[in-house]
């Protein structure tokens, strides 16, 4: 989903990155609420960052025999909220876009606004409505986070297709969606199931900051912890 | 004992690798060459040129080859991966020191020199 640099042009940078930037301050406003109220959830919000910082550097192949990374940007969502994500997604495209030459700076808006706004957007709400609809906090995010990776590859898809809709926007679309989506649907479901792993073992050792943080119900957490002695 | 969630994290383990290693075998022989298994990030671009479009910025700097390239995903990974372990590891040895402490047992959080 990184769109190299320079493959925007200028105006659309400097569109993707007003809209990125406003959810950006807001989200380091959050954490910082978040960490002064709750000190020892630093830590989690230290691994949410870097399950990301993993799971962007794993190029995995798929059945389309392209290859193509996940996210790691759902277990943030429901942890810290999508705004929190889009600070975290930012340090990590920083990292890539200067050492690796992967996504660019003049791009770093699009790529935040589909990474770290998009995608996690998606990914909370879809928690939010699982939990709504009392399925299992595993199961609710499996599908956050698998539907908030491809979510992710669909706005990439959509921002080139606004960027270079030719001859039409739709015929663009297809084209890029082929590029991106495709390959990203094995590779979400591996997102969703690794994300799983990770979630289940704060489960297991913290269930008191999940509950804290309101993303476990307390009755939820206190069952969880008394299973674990 | 492996704990239930350790039992379910080799299952989920597994399905992951069956769905990565799907591909490799299914497309099994072929390569680069062939045009398999290159980067999605990559493809992108190289349509967008093919339109007739060039970017109007290079980066500043790029790996100088794939190797180096290699070296420094191989360093964001790990960057990752220790972070995890450390705080995942913390909260563990937290657990196991209360456990240990109802038990009435003594921690074992003392440096032992003989």
């Amino acid at each position: 989903m990184h769109i190299a640099e320079g493959f925007l042009p200028w105006y659309w940078c400097v569109f993707w990155y007003a809209l990125a930037i406003p959810v950006i301050a807001y989200g380091v406003i959050q954490i910082k609420k978040v960490t002064e109220k709750q000190p020892d959830s630093k830590p989690l919000l230290a691994v949410a960052g870097a399950f990301i910082f993993i799971l962007s550097s794993l190029k995995m192949p798929s059945v389309t025999g392209s290859c193509s990374h996940p996210c790691g940007n759902g277990l943030g969502a429901v942890l810290f909220g999508p705004a929190a994500v889009s600070v975290l997604a930012a340090i990590v495209l920083v990292f890539q876009a200067l050492l690796l030459a992967h996504g660019g700076i003049t791009t770093l808006g699009a790529n935040d606004f589909s990474m770290g706004i998009v995608g996690p957007v998606v990914a909370w709400l879809i928690w939010k409505g699982a939990r709504k609809a009392g399925w299992s906090p595993s199961l609710g995010i499996f599908l956050a986070a698998v539907m908030g990776d491809w979510l992710t590859y669909v706005t990439t898809a959509i921002q080139l297709s606004l960027a270079f809709p030719i001859p039409t926007f739709g015929s663009a679309f297809v084209k890029f969606i082929v590029i991106y989506a495709y390959t990203q649907v094995p590779l979400a479901i591996a997102e969703g199931l690794l994300t799983v792993v990770i979630f289940e073992y704060i489960m297991k050792l913290r269930p008191d900051i999940l509950v804290r943080l309101k993303v476990l119900k307390p009755e939820e957490g206190k069952k969880i912890a008394a299973e674990a002695d | 004992m492996v704990s239930k969630v350790t039992k379910r994290a080799i299952i989920l383990l597994c399905i992951v690798a069956a769905i990565l290693i799907f591909p490799l075998a299914y497309y099994n022989g072929k390569g680069e060459a062939q045009g398999y298994f290159g980067g999605s990030d990559d493809q992108g671009p190289e349509y967008i040129e093919t339109t007739g479009y060039h970017p109007w910025v290079q980066p500043l700097w790029e790996p100088p080859s794939s190797e180096i390239e290699s070296l420094l995903f191989a360093l964001q990974a790990a960057i990752g991966a220790i972070i995890i372990g450390y705080v995942l590891g913390y909260w563990k040895c937290q657990s196991n020191m209360k456990r240990r402490k109802e038990k009435g047992e003594v921690p074992q959080d003392q440096l032992k020199w003989e």
